[in-house]
């Protein structure tokens, strides 16, 4: 039997855990989803599955290929979570990006309207806003191929929120496959063709 | 040299000064005598039921006996380790890391010392294996505790930040190492404090307790260096016992972080 379409980038079936679920969602490479709904209905429940975060049900593959064949931490370097408020382990910024990916942070940037700089420091030197952006460039370096934002732009004055979906549209045209979880109705019909909202631990077509 | 044995008489002089605490108590109105009196009459009890018990071991010989003695003193020292924390771990999941954690720690160190340094005949002798175990487990449970409630407290503080590591493709072990090293940390610093302070600032517990049974000082201190060793052994162990097995405890085969094996409890 053959098989001319390619099977979705993210596969999701039965996808399921104690406090919200079943989901069933396929998202396609170079597309993004978006997710609203209200505070406490499980949006960031269902990121955390996807990522294998929290004790989960179901199936989920990537390209095709079955989570479980993968390791748990090499699943989440490619379906990689970031989190609303994001953790931070060290009290300086640059052991967050290691190697290579120092150079890449930096670069990266100016296009988040952040000065290479402010990738040195102490990370309770920045402000909120400069923290999101930087976890935002943290995820981008890692170079995931589904990439699952909870509230990426919370915390950006409508300039840098309008930075962050531009640098976010180039790397979905280069192929990322991104699932949103925004409040903002603007946001999720400027970056996504497909919305959902999640009420009460269940997905909707918006 | 001889020990100048005590008559019950001489005991019952000095139990005057728990007389005149409780006195104290009473006319400064600290509350505090009804305590007294049973701490001080529970010390008594039990002290006097445990020399009963090591004459009894002494003098039976049996290695089994022994062991089982020993590993009633582990039992406790482990439900100490547990009880400490804020923090406690589901399925009694405290406990078997603190248990699991100072029978390792002594078990390694009083075999070590039993059939090389002190060398009796048997090496399982009940009159010196029981003593041993007994001042390890003591120290070891309090280091193993500041391990443990250093780790359980650390990863709740710090959810966050390990979380933040895994999302990114970090191992279990990757993303718990600074708190692993900080709680290790945290269990070694009384062991150097202690060992810095023996002989200037305080004379130990054992030393001066075989001094004042006779022995010779060169003798004695040589028991109190050979403890401090054993003692900082112990805590090293346990410490990285329970700080290993307590994060063995919190993670899954999916290298989660699971909080939810957690519970908080108020202070004990």
């Amino acid at each position: 039997m053959t098989d001319a379409a390619a099977p979705p980038r993210l596969a999701l079936s039965g996808l399921r855990s104690r406090l919200a679920g079943p989901f069933d969602l396929d998202v396609m490479a170079a597309s993004c989803v978006a997710i609203s709904g209200p505070s406490g209905s499980g949006k960031s429940l269902f990121l955390r599955m996807i990522a294998d975060l929290d004790p989960n049900e179901g199936r989920a593959a990537l390209d095709g290929r079955a989570r479980e064949s993968f390791s748990a931490p090499a699943w989440r370097r490619l379906v990689l979570y970031s989190a609303a408020e994001p953790g931070w382990w060290n009290e300086n910024v640059e052991p967050h990006f290691p190697g290579p990916m120092l150079g890449a942070a930096r670069a990266l940037a100016p296009t988040l309207g952040l000065t290479a700089g402010q990738v040195g420091g102490a990370v309770n030197r920045l402000s909120t806003g400069e923290r999101q952006r930087l976890a935002l460039i943290r995820a981008l370096v890692r170079k995931p191929s589904v990439l699952l934002l909870d509230e990426p732009t919370g915390a950006l004055d409508p300039e840098a929120t309008a930075r962050a979906e531009a640098l976010l549209r180039e790397r979905l045209a280069a192929g990322l496959a991104i699932i949103i979880v925004t409040h903002s109705a603007e946001q999720a019909e400027r970056m996504a063709a497909r919305r959902f909202v999640m009420q009460a631990g269940r997905l909707s077509p918006a | 040299m001889n020990p100048i044995l005590l008559t019950p008489g001489d005991v019952a002089i000095a139990a005057v000064l728990i007389a005149f605490d409780g006195a104290l108590s009473i006319y400064l109105g600290l509350g505090l005598h009804r305590q007294l009196a049973w701490a001080a009459g529970r010390m008594v009890v039990q002290l006097v039921l445990i020399g009963y018990v090591l004459s009894y071991v002494f003098a039976l010989a049996s290695p089994a006996v022994t062991l089982l003695v020993v590993l009633a003193m582990a039992a406790m020292a482990g439900r100490e380790v547990a009880a400490r924390p804020e923090q406690t771990l589901v399925r009694f999941g405290n406990y078997a890391v603190g248990a699991t954690s100072v029978v390792l720690a002594t078990a390694i160190t009083a075999t070590l010392a039993l059939t090389t340094a002190i060398r009796p005949q048997p090496w399982y002798d009940a009159r010196y294996a029981i003593p041993l175990a007994g001042i390890i487990l003591g120290n070891v449970m309090s280091n193993a505790s500041l391990a443990l409630d250093s780790l359980l407290g650390g990863v709740v503080r710090e959810k966050g930040a390990i979380e933040a590591q895994l999302a990114l493709g970090a191992t279990f072990s990757e993303a718990m190492l600074p708190l692993l090293r900080a709680s290790v940390r945290r269990a070694l610093l009384p062991l150097i404090n202690t060992m810095s302070a023996a002989g200037i600032i305080t004379l130990p517990g054992i030393m001066t307790g075989q001094i004042l049974a006779g022995m010779a000082p060169m003798e004695a201190v040589k028991y109190q260096i050979l403890l401090m060793f054993l003692l900082g052994g112990g805590s090293g162990i346990a410490a990285i016992a329970v700080a290993l097995l307590a994060a063995r405890k919190l993670t899954d085969r999916r290298a989660r972080l699971r909080l939810d094996r957690l519970t908080h409890r108020g202070k004990t």
